[in-house]
């Protein structure tokens, strides 16, 4: 495999040639900031969270699905760069309804982490405050649209995980929301395994155990990392 | 020197921001030597006073009382500050936007009519009773805010944090999780 020399806010490095800038940044122990990116299943560029500044390129782009190449420059800390992010996630705020104080994932959630990190201390934006259902009717997991993100990671894990299909993306723009099988209740989904994946996949209170309430939704994603590596690398290794 | 005044008012929330400054226990003590407290629910002043320095606002501006006191309050007030998710992102009371306009009706008849066991009926009491807004909103939609300090409610040691900071001649200055919402 050929290697690819470019540097990262100036930092000489070398990277595979399959290498994405968000993985390369990675292996140099840079951060670059994502949501819908999730370690074990594919990139879909869905957030903008990770966009970086690209030498010789006016627009930006996605760090999670842009390959590396010979000689590129990238930056991912200019003053454009810290000011879209925030503006990014001001407006994931803003779409649909987070009221952090009763949320289930409330202290645990990647969207807020990530607000708070990208210094976001108040929405420039008006709120939209859309009507959105809660599903209750699976048995063990409930869905709340109203803080859903709509970063396809549930879908992902769903499709190339479990291999269910179950999970799926209906409607486009602001009126676009997850589904289950032929846009029916959840619990009445004929593909479903109940393996709760998509649950483990989401950043936010969006999808959670039955039960859980304000604050008590952790999730154990190193639970799909080790399925990942044990179907791509046969080790089982927790 | 002159103590700075300072003011709290209590809009649209549920008193915890209030709360969580009274928490700050012993460094009131402390406080009270460098702050004069010309308004607040802590204390039995009538009138929103002219020259406040500081005022810390805790809750949304849901009706038409708090509509009218955030315009004087920014009005006589030099640095207002957004005090807890309520006043910063409209939070809770804010929930009833999603039931479109006229919720404000719609909330007072589920309230006190469907959920009354006795008496029911809408409260109407022009003058004292204010009527509420069709839209709950956070503090900076209605005025220009300087300072946010979210959280619900924000923590004592946040509070304490920006009061250090003003009191110092900083601009208050809040990082990484002291933001967090919730
Ligand atoms: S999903 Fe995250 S950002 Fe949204 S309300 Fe819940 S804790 Fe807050
Ligand atoms: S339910 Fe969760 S994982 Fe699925 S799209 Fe919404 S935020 Fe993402
Ligand atoms: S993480 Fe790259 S676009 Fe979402």
């Amino acid at each position: 495999m050929a290697a690819k020399t470019l540097t990262i806010d100036g930092k000489q490095i070398s990277a595979d040639e399959c290498a994405t800038i968000l993985e390369a940044a990675a292996d140099a122990g840079i951060t670059i900031p994502t949501l819908c990116h999730l370690e074990g299943v594919y990139d879909v560029g869905a957030c903008r969270l990770c966009l970086v500044e690209v030498t010789g390129i006016s627009k930006l782009l996605p760090a999670c699905t842009t390959k590396v190449a010979e000689g590129m420059e990238i930056r991912t800390d200019t003053e454009r760069l810290i000011r879209y992010r925030r503006m990014t996630l001001e407006l994931l705020l803003a779409e649909r309804n987070h009221v952090c104080a009763v949320c289930v994932a409330n202290g645990h959630c990647e969207l807020q982490t990530l607000a708070f990190n990208q210094g976001v201390d108040h929405v420039r934006y008006e709120y939209c405050f859309p009507k959105w259902e809660v599903d209750n009717s699976h048995a063990l997991f409930g869905m709340d649209h109203n803080r859903c993100l709509l970063c396809t990671r549930c879908v992902r894990v769903c499709w190339h995980i479990e291999g269910a299909g179950t999970k799926n993306v209906s409607g486009r723009g602001a009126k676009a929301r997850i589904i289950s099988d032929l846009n029916q209740p959840w619990g009445t989904s004929d593909t479903c395994t109940k393996c709760g994946k998509c649950v483990m996949a989401c950043p936010t209170g969006a999808l959670f155990y039955k039960g859980s309430t304000n604050s008590e939704m952790e999730r154990d994603r190193d639970k799909l990392e080790f399925i990942v590596t044990a179907r791509e690398k046969k080790q089982w290794i927790a | 020197m002159d103590r700075l005044r300072v003011s709290t008012v209590w809009l649209g929330g549920c008193a915890g921001c209030h709360m969580s400054f009274l928490d700050l226990d012993e460094v009131l003590i402390e406080l009270a030597a460098r702050i004069e407290l010309v308004y607040s629910p802590l204390i039995d002043v009538k009138e929103y006073p002219e020259n406040v320095d500081l005022c810390l606002v805790e809750g949304a501006v849901c009706n038409e009382d708090n509509l009218d006191m955030i315009h004087k309050i920014r009005a006589r007030t030099k640095v207002l500050v957004s005090f807890g998710d309520c006043a910063v992102t409209a939070n809770v009371p804010a929930i009833r936007n999603q039931l479109g306009l006229k919720n404000g009706e719609s909330v007072l008849q589920r309230a006190y009519v469907e959920g009354a066991q006795a008496m029911g009926g809408l409260p109407q009491e022009p003058g004292i009773v204010p009527a509420l807004l069709d839209r709950v909103m956070p503090v900076h939609e209605v005025v220009y805010v300087d300072y946010f300090v979210p959280g619900c409610p924000p923590p004592a040691d946040h509070i304490q944090a920006v009061m250090n900071q003003v009191l110092s001649g900083a601009e208050p200055r809040l990082q990484g999780a002291q933001l967090k919402f919730g």
